[in-house]
């Protein structure tokens, strides 16, 4: 979509800075001799690459929601050592790799972020109308869950995404998230599949992933969520979700519905066996 | 208050790789709210400065035409294992903030 | 209309295979019921937006390939609700044109009422040689009018496709723009002009 003007100014600049970034690396990459190999062109594409996710701000984001994972808050004053990610009280190594999955003391099916919003409830005492009230932070308005979700995803980096499939009730979220990728409404009759369905297809200049193909899937999941330049903030997968359901021109998604969990439990699944490199940096 | 800034130094050699990742909104003054549409005021990181084991070694003057949570790199020559990095900055609205690091 | 009518369409057409269709019915069920609990009005976008008409609960029905007496069907059903100019006047400012080419914006929950909604048009399309920044879901319409001519067949046809591409390929990927109503019949106008103009950029 177009870029509303008020954003014009400020992503100008952030293009600028992202030329002077780049215009840096391509100076490094050119300071060997002579023509490069093929395997030396790839080695400084990875150095690049490596360079840019050490500079990633979404660690500004992961280290405010390691402090916020321990400080004592909400009502009861817990910090959320308490919480079960899925593979047991307090372990955040790795959790976030093998979500969505059902959790048998809620009852759901949840991504992580249903999951952290469940630990707030439970464990901290937070509402969750409080919680679901501005789950989408802004400069003016910054969001705790938005922190948390970088800080637990960042502790699955090199994990391979691995969500279960073992119970009936995920594979029944699976499906419920195919059939809503498919489903067409709303004044422009579009679904997920409208965008997301064929190669090589882009929005003005932006490439869309095909999401019907597992090397899409992989590589556009493995990234999110991300740090977004043009918003100057990190997104979450609720909000990655919410999103294209707004250009979509759809009614709004409620926040950790089944719906989302279900459309992120689809991806997830279809990027099995990938390893997670997220949280990446996005336009 | 702020963030704290995230800050690397890798050595090879004798020569340390700085890099500093900022958390601050860096506004322009020139952009409007959406809803008020009045203009959002400026506020932006004016001045950093590195100190290297308590001396002054770099200052620099930032404006508004660098990005929200900026990220800075440099080389610094004569450096060893030990060492300490702090990094102080200022914005126009007076807020200071001063991060530190030790080389490893 | 409901899916149960989707399937009264389905077995009122003879020798359609309705039976095996009923496990993917149970699975566009579901999804509708989950969307209705779990979707809320915003802004403009309300949940009347999940009440799909026959064109999308067929389409949505048969992963879009609905059996073809079924597209014809429905294609002849939209094509006879296709609203024409007044007195054949289909072109107006390529100018507007242009503009409403270039917006992608309205209808979103997002955009206030005021919002006034584009043709989306560059979202997809390639139109003049001039904007680099086009999208490729659909196809090139660059140099539109010089190419086919303006012949009153090919202005009422895209006049049609524009207003309603369903009528002519019931399960498109572009939205019915003149059926729904995001345009009106003057932003039509314009829009047929930045394509058959010959002073417009797309057939410069």
């Amino acid at each position: 979509m177009k870029p509303s003007s008020r954003k014009t100014g400020r992503r100008a600049q952030k293009l600028l800075r992202a030329g002077a970034a780049v215009a840096a690396a391509l100076a490094v990459a050119g300071a060997g001799a002579g023509q490069p190999t093929a395997a030396e062109t790839q080695a400084e594409i990875e150095r690049y690459r490596a360079m840019l996710a050490e500079d990633n701000p979404a660690e500004l984001y992961a280290a405010r929601g390691e402090e916020l994972w321990n400080t004592p808050r909400g009502p009861k004053q817990a910090a959320l050592a308490g919480c079960d990610l899925g593979l047991g009280p307090g372990v955040v190594a790795g959790a976030y790799a093998q979500t969505p999955r059902w959790f048998a003391d809620a009852g759901r099916v949840m991504d992580i972020e249903a999951r952290l919003a469940w630990c707030m409830e439970t464990l901290q005492g937070f509402s969750a109308a409080d919680i679901a009230a501005r789950p989408f932070g802004s400069e003016d308005h910054k969001s705790d869950m938005e922190a948390l979700v970088a800080y637990v995803v960042t502790a699955s980096r090199g994990y391979p995404i691995a969500p279960s499939q073992k119970l009936p009730q995920e594979r029944a979220a699976y499906a419920l998230g195919k059939s809503l990728f498919a489903l067409r409404a709303g004044p422009y009759d579009f679904s997920c599949q409208t965008c997301h369905s064929q190669d090589g297809k882009r929005i003005r200049l932006q490439e869309l992933p095909n999401l019907t193909r597992r090397e899409d899937v992989r590589r556009a999941y493995t990234g999110w969520p991300a740090y977004r330049v043009s918003q100057g903030e990190f997104r979450t997968m609720q909000w990655r979700i919410n999103d294209c359901f707004r250009q979509q021109r759809f009614p709004q998604p409620k926040y950790l519905s089944e719906t989302v969990n279900a459309l992120i439990t689809y991806l997830a699944v279809e990027a099995t066996g990938a390893t997670y490199n997220g949280p990446a940096m996005k336009r | 208050m702020a963030d704290p800034m995230k800050i690397r130094a890798r050595l090879a050699g004798d020569v340390a790789d700085l890099r500093v990742l900022m958390a601050h909104p860096m506004e322009t003054g020139q952009r409007k709210d959406a809803r008020s549409g009045q203009p959002i005021p400026p506020h932006f990181i004016q001045k950093f400065s590195i100190a290297l084991n308590g001396t002054h070694v770099l200052e620099a003057q930032t404006g508004m035409a660098v990005s929200r949570n900026p990220v800075f790199g440099f080389k610094l020559a004569g450096i060893k294992a030990g060492d300490k990095f702090t990094i102080t900055w200022t914005d126009n609205h007076g807020e200071t903030r001063s991060d530190e690091t030790v080389v490893a | 209309m409901s899916i149960r009518i989707s399937v009264a369409i389905c077995a009122l057409l003879l020798g359609l295979p309705c039976a095996p269709a009923l496990a993917d019915d149970a699975a566009l069920r579901t999804a509708l019921e989950a969307a209705r609990r779990d979707f809320e009005a915003r802004g403009p976008a309300g949940l009347d937006r999940l009440d799909l008409d026959a064109v999308q609960t067929v389409c949505n029905r048969w992963a879009n390939n609905p059996p073809s007496e079924l597209q014809s069907l429905l294609q002849a059903e939209q094509l006879a609700a296709v609203k024409y100019p007044e007195g054949g006047n289909y072109l107006g400012d390529w100018k507007k044109g242009e503009a409403l080419a270039q917006s992608g914006r309205g209808l979103t929950w997002s955009d206030g009422a005021k919002v006034a909604t584009g043709g989306n048009c560059y979202n997809c399309h390639e139109l003049a040689s001039t904007e680099l920044a086009y999208g490729t879901l659909g196809p090139s319409l660059a140099r539109y009018g010089q190419r086919r001519g303006r012949s009153p067949d090919l202005l009422r046809y895209t006049w049609a496709k524009i207003y309603n591409a369903k009528a002519s390929s019931l399960c498109s990927n572009m939205p019915r723009f003149g059926h729904s109503g995001a345009l009106g019949e003057a932003q039509i106008r314009h829009i047929m002009a930045y394509l058959f103009d010959p002073q417009s950029p797309v057939n410069r």
